[in-house]
């Protein structure tokens, strides 16, 4: 509870604000709150999210040029016009999204510069939006006849939605698709491996932002009962990214902090720098611009870390989730095949990295593939999974051909993997990147996330995540953050995490490199086990002893391609494998 | 529109344009040797058109004191460094280059009016004013953040731009300036006036872009640029350091971007915020070009001149949006064409 005491107190000022405080400090708190909507929006799809916007002030002008527009031109309800401004928002989002999402890095960010431009001289320049000069003449919102026109009854609207964003935000990060978000930034490749439509977790947080960036528009424009172009030009949308920056781009508290912060401090410079520097201008972006550069340097997660750290420290969750089993998918008898690769062959331009490479794996048996370094094991490991598809030849998994597929789509078929270089989230705990690999045995979207309405399959699915977290025998580590562990166990978090997608093809990447004696040992029962369950096993591995005790077939790769395959003791005897270990005898 | 009309407006295009393709090869060079999105290119623009008015004018320009300001920030940085590393033959250059010279330059503004120059020798002091900018505000806001993500050296050029954009509105006042033009001949061509100013403004663009070409071909330091743009790691193993690489290739944009604002003040009144709107036309430019070829992102500035001038005809209140929403398309068609690859964090 101790935890939820400033929140608390934090609160209850909010709520007594107006009772004490003079009508300017009020104002100053309603734009505080109007600009911590829009950068609650920002912390999520540039601090979780990784994309960066400078365009959101042009969302916000969306939103009260819809409201200003439809209630002075056509007499519409202002509750009315809330809805339709957040769908001409969440169209122009959606088509903004759908080019620029596509794109990796920096086209996003330079996209957002050129239609906060756009969008800006749009609104100064089209006749019914009143040019230049706006609109003027927006009714008071009304709510069961109470009229607020004043900023004192405004204010208790903002906040409400400023906390009601926060806890939705807070809620949806803390859901399957809150997990799917936040694997974004770990790199597509690994996301997508577990089954996550990445293109589309980028869409769904690029348009939650909007939408928020657009109901504080509506907010505004009843507020001020004005709107005209500036408010919703570049240099706010830049300011806005200012505002989550200097507060902490990844907390949603941060938010606000950095909102209050830069509009108190707006002000102040506004005061204080024309009568300093004798002339009158916006100087105060000087300081701004000074100050970020400084942050970034010096503090890049911005203030409200180091706000936090004076906080009590947040109680570990350590209860063990507990929820009946998922249902599992019908799991191919023994000796089915599985995965069946013809002839594939993979070029980067002119390097041949695979060459005519044939294997399968049955259900029920351990296939390991070797060879020496840069044979060209990985490459076909990226092959099977789709993460880089082949150049030529055939991959059917389960009898269809994987040509079309992207790698999500074999995921969800019961095809999952490690990496070689591991793919985990530092930052979450072991549990939650387990969790990821249960993505597409949940459902449940984002909204339900945000109202809470996903709890019963969150349960479940984090159940699952701790059920196979136990199984690798990393139970005492579940709650630890997956950046803390040794980088062999990292590996067997891996192996958890492709298992808690109930797969029935295991591709295991070097999963033995960086373990001791005994962890290899239990890894080796482990998957003993898992075979003895008729899980097919591919595995790529350089510990020969690991090997050749657990493989039931080998196949032994030499410069992309195959020079040998049979059973542990015949490929150990033959030729042309002596060779290409321990050097030919001339 | 007439004959007359379509020729006057393709100048103007043209020679926007040429502007636009200058400022689009500066942007190509900085990102692919920094990875810095330098939206603050637009500003040593406006910095270099309005230093030369101001030295027209007889006044004394601000980016003097900005030039002081830096310099001693860098000497400062540095020189403790160096100090403390004991390396003492290096203070001398930096001292001289960073606090000498522009200390050199405040004292000759007030001892020789720069009224009575000539022109060419305002164009000089003008450039060697704003030039250095380049170097010490990537030694100052940019090198300390070199490892950092293209995002956030991105949020860095956005802040460094306002901070600029608020300086110049302290420099240079709110009112555009004008500069005499360089020339006063004029051609006719088909029918219509051909000024003399806008043959300059391409001859020389042409001509800076030639010397680039040999700069980037011939020289061991346009080499090393190359190299580094290539392969920073790889660069960085042959011995070229990447402070190096980045401070030249900000002064090569400084000076890009002051020259071309010297260029343009004669055909358009410059504003202390002018150089935003240029730089990012510069950008669109650069962008067709994929932020990585060089003579594709010369053409698309050049499109984005004609295209700009010819809109301006027909709805010239809707000129910026035209101009910038020829960006989505653009977006669009790299976005189908080129093959995604993930930046690793």
């Amino acid at each position: 509870m101790r935890r939820q005491l400033p929140l608390a107190v934090f609160i209850a000022l909010l709520a007594a604000g107006p009772l004490l405080l003079p009508e300017f400090s009020i104002t100053l708190l309603n734009y505080i709150g109007l600009y911590a909507i829009v950068a609650v929006g920002l912390v999520l799809l540039t601090g979780v999210g990784g994309l960066t916007s400078f365009g959101q002030a042009a969302f916000v002008g969306i939103g009260a040029y819809t409201t200003a527009w439809m209630t002075t031109a056509h007499g519409v309800s202002p509750w009315l016009t809330l809805s339709i401004g957040l769908v001409v928002t969440a169209a122009v989002a959606l088509f903004l999204g759908f080019i620029t999402l596509r794109m990796g890095g920096h086209y996003l960010p330079l996209g957002t510069i050129a239609w906060g431009i756009s969008l800006y001289f749009l609104f100064g320049n089209v006749e019914f939006l009143g040019g230049h000069t706006g609109i003027t003449g927006i009714p008071p919102v009304s709510l069961f006849g109470w009229e607020m026109k004043s900023g004192r009854d405004f204010y208790y609207l903002i906040w409400l939605v400023v906390l009601l964003a926060i806890l939705a935000l807070r809620n949806l990060l803390d859901s399957r698709e809150g997990r799917a978000i936040r694997a974004l930034k770990g790199g597509a490749v690994m996301a997508e491996a577990m089954g996550i439509n990445t293109p589309r977790a980028k869409i769904v947080i690029f348009l939650i932002a909007a939408l928020l960036a657009s109901i504080s528009g509506w907010l505004y424009a009843h507020l001020q009962r004005f709107v005209n172009p500036t408010p919703f030009s570049l240099t706010q949308g830049i300011e806005y990214l200012f505002m989550a920056v200097v507060g902490g781009i990844g907390h949603v508290w941060g938010a606000v902090l950095g909102a209050g912060l830069i509009t108190v401090l707006k002000q102040w410079l506004q005061d204080w720098l024309p009568q300093i520097l004798g002339q009158s201008g916006n100087f105060e972006i000087i300081v701004f611009g000074v100050a970020v550069v400084l942050i970034l340097q010096k503090a890049r997660d911005g203030l409200w870390p180091v706000i936090l750290r004076l906080l009590p420290a947040p109680s570990r969750q350590r209860a063990v989730p507990q929820a009946p089993a998922l249902d599992r998918r019908p799991a191919p008898p023994a000796g089915t095949l599985l995965l069946e690769a013809n002839g594939v062959t993979k070029r980067f331009g002119g390097l041949v990295a695979n060459n005519n490479m044939s294997l399968t794996v049955r259900a029920g048996e351990v296939m390991a593939l070797i060879g020496p370094n840069g044979a060209g094991k990985s490459t076909m490991f990226n092959c099977i999974s789709a993460v880089d598809p082949a150049s030529e030849g055939k991959i059917a998994f389960l009898g269809a051909s994987t040509a079309s597929l992207a790698a999500r789509d074999i995921a969800s078929r019961g095809m999952s993997r490690t990496f070689q270089h591991v793919r985990l989230l530092g930052q979450m705990s072991v549990l939650e990147n387990v969790a990821i690999g249960a993505h597409l045995r949940g459902s449940r979207g984002a909204l339900a996330a945000a109202l809470r309405l996903d709890r019963a399959e969150e349960q479940r699915l984090l159940a699952e995540a701790a059920r196979q977290i136990e199984r690798v025998g990393l139970a005492e580590h579940m709650f630890d953050a997956a950046g803390s562990l040794a980088l062999g166990q990292q590996r067997i978090v891996e192996i958890a995490r492709a298992l808690c997608s109930d797969p029935c093809l295991l591709l295991l990447d070097e999963p033995a490199a960086g373990l001791r004696y005994r962890e290899k040992q239990a890894l080796a029962e482990l998957l003993r086990r898992l075979r003895g369950e008729g899980m097919g096993i591919l595995l790529v591995e350089h510990d020969m002893d690991f090997v050749m005790g657990l493989a039931d077939r080998v196949v032994v790769m030499e410069f992309g391609e195959k020079i040998a395959e049979g059973a542990p003791e015949a490929v150990q005897r033959d030729p042309k494998v002596l060779e290409a270990y321990l050097g030919g005898v001339e | 529109m007439d004959l007359q009309i379509l020729l006057l407006l393709g100048q103007d295009g043209v020679t926007n344009g040429a502007i636009y393709a200058l400022l689009a090869l500066a942007l190509v060079l900085v990102f692919a040797v920094t990875r810095v999105i330098f939206i603050p290119q637009g500003e040593f623009v406006a910095y270099g058109a309005l230093t030369l008015a101001a030295l027209q004018a007889g006044k004394v320009p601000g980016t003097v004191w900005l030039l002081l300001a830096l310099g001693t920030t860098v000497a400062l940085l540095d020189g403790v460094r160096l100090l403390r590393e004991g390396r003492f033959r290096k203070l001398p250059p930096l001292l001289i280059f960073n606090v000498g010279i522009p200390l050199l330059c405040a004292g000759g503004l007030f001892v020789v009016p720069p009224t009575q120059l000539p022109l060419w020798a305002q164009v000089a002091v003008s450039m060697l004013l704003v030039v250095p900018l380049g170097p010490m505000i990537y030694r100052v806001a940019y090198q300390p953040l070199a490892s950092a993500s293209v995002l956030v050296l991105l949020i860095v050029s956005v802040a460094v731009h306002l901070a600029l954009i608020g300086l110049g509105l302290l420099f240079f006042g709110a009112e555009g300036s004008r500069t005499p033009a360089f020339t006063e001949i004029s051609f006719e061509l088909a029918g219509a006036p051909l000024q003399g100013q806008t043959i300059l403004v391409i001859v020389a663009s042409a001509l800076l872009i030639i010397g680039l070409y040999f700069f980037f071909e011939r020289t061991l330091y346009g080499k090393a640029l190359r190299a580094t743009a290539m392969n920073r790691t790889g660069a960085r193993l042959m011995g070229i350091p990447p402070a190096l690489a980045g401070q030249l290739c900000f002064t090569l944009a400084a000076a890009i971007g002051a020259f071309s604002g010297i260029l343009i003040a004669p055909i358009t009144t410059i504003y202390y915020d002018s150089g935003f709107l240029i730089g990012l036309k510069g950008f669109v430019g650069a962008i067709i070009g994929g932020l990585a070829s060089y003579p594709v992102a010369a053409l698309g500035a050049a499109l984005v001149g004609l295209l700009e001038s010819y809109s301006s005809f027909y709805a010239s209140a809707f000129k910026e949006v035209i101009v910038f929403t020829l960006i989505i398309p653009v977006l669009l068609w790299r976005s189908l064409t080129t093959k995604h690859v993930e930046e690793e964090e």
